[in-house]
C-alpha cells in the first residue's frame, strides 16, 4: 500500500502517523500543502494532527481551502481512501468531506489523556482488525475536538452506520464521564458515505507499542494495509 | 558621524535602569555621552539579566567539566555527549516577571525562548518541562495565574509539537507578588552538527531570519532586572506575544538550512533581541559588526533605531552566512513563509555599528560591551543556622493514617494532573514515562537509549539552610534520574531569587551556589548551562530562594527502567538508605503541625551516591521494575503515591526501634528511595545491601486495597486517590 502524508505549515504529527504506517507495512511518502497532485499510486491520504496555520483562524480552515486538497477531494470522489487524524479531521470537515465540525472542547481547555473508544462497526477498510463494540485504549491531545452538527445530519450519521467512534470507558460503556470534550452522542470519528473517507479526533499513531503504553492503535494501521493486497 | 538628538538626563540614564556609577563608565568607556539608540543597547547588555552583573562571581564556583560535556555555560544552551553520534542539547529559563504581569503570554514566550535556545544550535526539541510556584491559594491572584500560566505553557508547546512530560508546581506565600515560570527545553542533535553564536569572516553577510520587528517586548530584560512594586501591571506593554505555529516555521527553516551548509553562526533574538544577539556573535568571534536598520523587516512603520535595537518580538534569529549562500538560504526560508533580510555584514573594527536613514545611530566598542560589564561581589550576609527540631517536641497531632490523608490532599502534594493534561505530553511517540512519577522517560530517536528528565528544588530547605538546601536541589534530581534506572548526566541551573542589593538574600544566593556546587562535583553531575533570575520580589518581600534544577540522565537501553506504581501483589517493599525521623522543615511539620522551622535534613553526598549507585543497578540488571524516592512527606507518601498509582495497596508492618512512628513515617532524610520487588529476591537484595554498608530494611508487603499503616492504620487506595486527584480541579473551579 502507498499512503500520502499531507503536510501543512504546523502540521506537528506528520512524524507519528509516518512511524505508524511503516510499522504495518505501508510505503509512505510526506506530500507539502502547496502540491497539485498527489504521488501516483496513492492509495491512502492522511492529514495528520497539528495546528495547521497555527489554527488561528477556525482549526483547519485555512488548511481545508489549501491548494493540495482539491487533489485530496479528488481522491476521495474516486474512492479512495483519506484518514483526518485531530486537526485532520478538523481539516475534513472544513474541506466539506465530512460534515459537521469540532468546537471547542466542553471545559474549554486543551486535554491530553488516554481515552477508550468503543469500535462501531470492524466492517470498514479502517477498523477490520478490530472486533466490533472492542473498546480500544488510544489518546486526545486537542482543545477543539467537540463534535457538533445539526439534527439532521446527526440523524443520517447514526442511521446509516457513519459513526466510527465513540467515547466509552474501559469496558465499552458510552458514558457522559467518557466523553470529556463534550461531543454529540460521544462521537470520536465518523465515516463519509461512502466510508472511504474517515476522520477521528483520538491519536492511534500514538499507541502503537508497549513501551510507550500499548498497541491498541496499530489495529487501524493494520486494517488499512490488510486492505490492499501486497505489491508484487 | 554621532548625533545626539536626545539630551541623557539622569532621569533617563535611571529609567534605563542604570545606576550613575554605571552610566559614567560606559561614558568613560566610549569617551563621549551616548546616542539614545546608545544608551538603550547598554542598558540592554548591562542589566543584570544579560550581564549577570551580580552573579558571576559566584558562578565560577560551579563544575561545568566532565568528559561527556561537549558544551557548558556561556553558549544558547549545554550540550552533552550520549554516545551513537548524538548530542543532548538542553536549558531552562525564566520568565517569571512577564508571567506575573501577563500570564499566557508570559508563560508561553518563555516557552518559546527556551525552545529556541535549543533548536538555534542545531537539535531538534524532543521534551519540555517546567518548574512553576505560585503564592498561597487563598491569594486572590492565584487561581488566575496558574490557569493562565498552564493555558500560556500548553498554548505555545502543543501547537510547536514538543511534549511536555515533566515539572513542579508548587503555592507558597512568599511567591504572591513574583511567581516563577522557568521552562526547560531538550533537544537532540548530531555531536558534528552543532551550530555555535561565534561569527567568522571578515565581510560575511548577517542575516534576519524569522517574524517581523514590532514595538513589543521593548526593555523587557530591563524589566525582568528590577524588583516589582504595586504598579508592575503599568508594565503589560513590555511583555511579548508569542507566535508558536511561526515558531514551529522558523525551526523546520532553521535546521533544513542548517543541513545546507549555510550557517556559520546563528543566534537566537531573545532577551535584549537584536542587540544581544548581535553583539554575541560579533564579541565571540573577535569581530566587529555593523548593521543596516532600513533593511530589518519591521511589523510596524517608524520604528525608530533605538525601537527597532531593544524590541524583543518573538521568533527571529540572527545567522551569519556563508557568502554566496544568501540565494539559496532566502529560497528555504520562503518556502516556509518567514521573513529573510541581509541585513548588515561582519567587519574587522571590532565596532557593533547601527545605521538607519542615512546616519550612524550608534558606533560602540563591541567587546568592551560585554567583557566591560560592571562586576559586582555584592555584600552578602550568611543566613543564620536554623535549631535542628528534636523528635521529642513534635507532638502528633492526629493519627499518622488521618495526616497522610491529609498531606495528599494538599496544595503541594496532591495530583498535578489537571495541570499536565493541558499540555500534551504524548506527542512525538517517543514518551515512556508521563508526569506523575519521579522522572520523565523519552526514547531517544527509535530507541535503545533513552533519556530521563527532570526538574527539582525544595525552596523552604533553600531558605533554612542555604548550603544544604543547595545540595539538597541537585541530589533530588539525580535521585529522581536514578530512581527510573537513569545515569545522571547533567543539568542546568534556574537559580531564582530575591534581590542581590540586599545582603540576605544575596546570601542565600552565595550558599545555595555552594550547595550546588558541592552536590554536582560529588555526585558527577556538571552544570552545563543555565539562568540567573535576581530581584523576584515586590515591595520589599522576596521569594523563597528557589535555585531550579533541570537534570538529564541517560538510560542505555529504554525498555530496562522503573516507575513508581506497584506491580504486583505480594511483593517485598524494601526501604533504602538511612531513617533517622527527621521533621525540621518537613511536609508534616509545616502541613499538620502548622509549624515552618529548623534545619533541613542534611544531604550525606557519599551515602547518596552510595544508594543512587546500588538502586540504578537494581534496575539495570532488571531485578527491580518498582522505585520511587522518598522526598516530601517521607516514606508514608511514598507508599501512598506508590499504592495510588498502581491501584494495590501495602500492609506496612515494620517500624525500626526507638523512633516514634510519625518521624518514622514523615521523615525527610535524604538519599532513600523505596522498592518493592518480588519475594524470592528480597533476601539477596538485602544481603548485597548490607554488604555493601546500605541501610535497607523490609517495611512490608504489597497486596489488598488499602495501604495500611503500622498500628493497624488502614486507609483505602481509593479514598486515597480521591484526596489526592480532587484537590486541584476544585479549587480550580472555586470549591476547595
Amino acid at each position: 500500500m502507498k499512503s500520502a502524508v499531507i503536510v501543512f505549515p504546523g502540521s506537528n504529527r506528520e512524524g507519528d502517523v509516518l512511524r505508524a504506517l511503516k510499522q504495518a507495512g505501508s510505503q509512505v511518502e510526506k506530500v507539502w500543502h502547496a502540491e497539485t497532485e498527489l504521488p501516483k499510486g496513492t492509495d491512502l491520504v492522511v492529514l495528520p494532527g497539528g495546528f495547521s496555520y497555527g489554527d488561528y483562524l477556525r482549526c483547519g480552515a485555512i488548511a481545508g481551502r489549501a491548494t493540495v486538497m482539491d487533489a485530496v477531494r479528488a481522491h476521495a470522489a474516486r474512492g479512495g481512501l483519506v484518514l483526518g487524524i485531530c486537526n485532520g479531521f478538523q481539516i475534513l470537515c472544513e474541506s466539506g468531506l465530512l460534515p459537521g465540525i469540532l468546537m471547542r472542547n466542553a471545559n474549554l481547555k486543551f486535554i491530553c489523556h488516554r481515552q477508550f473508544l468503543r469500535v462501531e462497526r470492524n466492517d470498514t477498510a479502517f477498523t477490520r482488525a478490530y472486533a466490533k463494540g472492542q473498546a480500544i485504549d488510544v489518546c486526545v491531545a486537542h482543545g477543539e475536538g467537540n463534535y457538533t452538527a445539526d439534527e439532521d445530519t446527526l440523524k443520517r450519521l447514526e442511521g446509516e452506520g457513519r459513526v466510527a467512534f465513540r467515547y466509552c470507558d474501559a469496558q465499552g460503556h458510552v458514558t457522559p464521564d467518557a466523553n470529556r470534550n463534550g461531543s454529540m452522542n460521544s462521537i470520536a470519528g465518523i465515516y463519509s458515505e461512502k466510508l472511504n473517507v474517515l476522520g477521528m479526533m483520538p491519536h492511534p499513531e500514538n499507541l502503537i507499542e508497549d513501551l510507550v503504553g500499548g498497541t491498541d492503535g496499530r489495529g487501524l494501521f493494520e486494517s488499512l494495509v490488510s486492505s490492499f493486497p501486497r505489491a508484487a | 558621524m554621532i548625533r545626539n538628538d536626545v539630551a541623557i538626563t539622569p532621569e533617563l540614564v535611571k529609567e534605563h535602569g542604570l545606576k550613575p556609577d554605571e552610566y559614567e563608565r560606559f561614558v568613560n568607556l566610549i569617551g563621549r555621552e551616548p546616542t539614545l539608540t546608545e544608551l538603550g543597547i547598554v542598558s540592554a547588555m548591562w542589566n543584570e539579566h544579560c550581564s549577570y552583573k551580580s552573579s558571576r562571581i559566584h558562578l565560577r564556583g560551579l563544575p561545568t567539566k566532565a568528559p561527556w560535556v561537549i558544551q557548558g555555560p556561556g553558549e544558547n544552551a549545554g550540550v552533552i555527549d550520549i554516545g551513537d553520534g548524538l548530542a543532548c542539547i538542553f536549558k531552562m529559563e525564566s520568565h517569571n516577571h512577564p508571567s506575573f504581569i501577563e500570564p499566557y503570554q508570559g508563560a508561553a514566550t518563555g516557552v518559546g525562548g527556551i525552545l529556541r535556545d535549543v533548536f538555534t544550535m542545531g537539535a531538534r526539541p524532543i521534551a519540555s518541562l517546567n518548574f512553576l510556584r505560585f503564592g498561597e491559594p487563598n491569594h486572590p491572584k492565584t487561581p488566575h495565574l496558574l490557569s493562565g500560566v498552564v493555558a500560556g505553557i500548553g498554548g505555545y508547546g502543543n501547537s510547536f509539537g514538543v511534549p511536555t512530560v515533566g515539572g513542579s508546581v508548587g503555592f507558597d506565600k512568599r511567591y504572591n507578588g513574583n511567581i516563577l515560570v522557568n521552562a526547560m527545553a531538550v533537544g537532540l542533535a548530531r555531536t558534528d552538527e552543532i551550530f555555535y553564536a561565534k561569527a567568522t569572516g571578515v565581510g560575511n553577510p548577517i542575516v534576519y531570519l524569522g517574524s517581523k520587528t514590532g514595538r513589543d517586548g521593548i526593555h523587557g530584560a530591563t524589566m525582568a532586572s528590577a524588583e516589582f512594586d504595586d504598579a508592575s501591571e503599568e508594565k503589560r506593554p513590555t511583555v511579548q506575544v508569542g507566535d508558536p505555529f511561526a515558531e514551529k516555521l522558523l525551526l523546520e527553516a532553521c535546521l533544513e538550512l542548517m543541513k545546507s551548509g549555510a550557517v556559520i553562526a546563528i543566534q537566537d533574538m531573545g532577551a535584549a533581541g537584536l542587540t544581544s544577539s548581535a553583539v554575541e556573535m560579533g564579541a565571540k568571534g573577535n569581530l566587529g559588526i555593523e548593521l543596516d536598520l532600513d533593511k530589518v523587516p519591521c511589523r510596524e512603520e517608524g520604528m525608530t533605531a533605538y525601537e527597532m535595537m531593544l524590541s524583543e518580538s518573538q521568533e527571529r534569529m540572527l545567522m551569519v552566512l556563508k557568502p554566496g549562500m544568501e540565494k539559496e538560504a532566502q529560497a528555504i526560508f520562503h518556502k516556509w513563509g518567514l521573513d529573510f533580510a541581509v541585513i548588515g555584514k561582519t567587519t574587522d573594527t571590532l565596532r557593533f555599528v547601527i545605521k538607519h536613514q542615512g546616519e550612524v545611530k550608534a558606533d560602540l566598542p563591541i567587546k568592551e560591551l560585554g567583557d566591560e560589564a560592571p562586576l559586582y561581589d555584592r555584600h552578602w550576609v550568611e543566613s543564620p543556622k536554623q535549631p535542628v527540631i528534636t523528635l521529642d517536641s513534635v507532638t502528633p497531632p492526629m493519627s499518622e493514617a488521618e495526616a497522610l490523608l491529609k498531606l495528599v490532599g494538599s496544595p503541594d502534594q496532591c495530583s498535578k494532573r489537571w495541570v499536565w493534561e493541558q499540555y500534551d505530553h504524548l506527542i512525538l511517540g517517543n514518551t515512556v514515562q508521563t508526569p506523575g512519577g519521579d522522572a520523565a522517560i523519552v526514547r531517544v530517536e527509535d530507541g535503545p537509549k533513552g533519556l530521563a528528565l527532570t526538574t527539582d528544588v525544595t525552596p523552604r530547605y533553600c531558605e533554612a539552610d542555604p548550603f544544604e538546601g543547595g545540595k539538597q536541589a541537585v541530589a533530588e534530581a539525580w535521585r529522581n534520574i536514578t530512581a527510573v534506572g537513569g545515569l545522571p548526566l547533567a543539568i542546568t541551573d534556574n537559580l531564582n531569587f530575591a534581590s542581590p542589593e540586599r545582603p540576605e538574600s544575596m546570601g542565600q544566593f552565595v550558599g545555595c551556589l555552594k550547595g550546588i556546587g558541592e552536590a554536582c562535583r560529588a555526585l558527577d553531575f556538571p552544570v552545563v548551562s543555565g539562568n540567573v533570575s535576581l530581584y523576584n520580589e515586590t515591595n520589599g518581600q522576596g521569594i523563597l530562594p528557589t535555585p531550579a534544577i533541570g537534570g538529564v540522565g541517560l538510560l542505555d537501553d529504554v525498555t530496562v527502567n522503573a516507575s513508581i506504581a506497584f506491580k504486583a501483589e505480594g511483593e517485598a517493599v524494601i526501604l533504602i538508605g538511612a531513617t533517622a525521623g527527621w521533621l525540621g522543615q518537613s511536609i508534616y511539620l509545616r502541613d499538620v503541625c502548622g509549624r515552618e522551622e529548623g534545619a533541613p535534613p542534611p544531604v550525606d553526598l557519599l551515602a547518596e551516591k552510595r544508594n543512587g549507585d546500588f538502586v540504578r543497578q537494581l534496575i539495570r540488571s532488571g531485578q527491580v521494575k518498582t522505585v520511587h524516592d522518598c522526598s516530601d512527606g517521607g516514606v508514608a507518601l511514598s507508599l501512598a503515591e506508590m499504592a495510588m498509582a498502581g491501584g494495590i495497596g501495602a500492609k506496612i508492618t515494620a517500624v525500626p526501634e526507638g523512633l516514634a512512628l510519625h518521624a518514622f513515617l514523615f521523615g525527610e532524610d535524604q538519599g532513600r528511595y523505596i522498592i518493592a520487588v518480588a519475594e524470592d529476591l528480597a533476601a539477596d537484595i538485602l544481603y548485597e545491601a548490607g554488604a555493601l554498608g546500605i541501610p535497607a530494611v523490609t517495611l512490608g508487603v504489597t497486596g489488598g486495597d488499602s495501604l495500611i499503616l503500622p498500628g493497624k492504620q488502614a486507609i483505602s487506595v481509593k479514598q486515597l486517590k480521591a484526596a489526592h486527584e480532587s484537590w486541584l480541579p476544585d479549587y480550580m473551579a472555586g470549591k476547595a
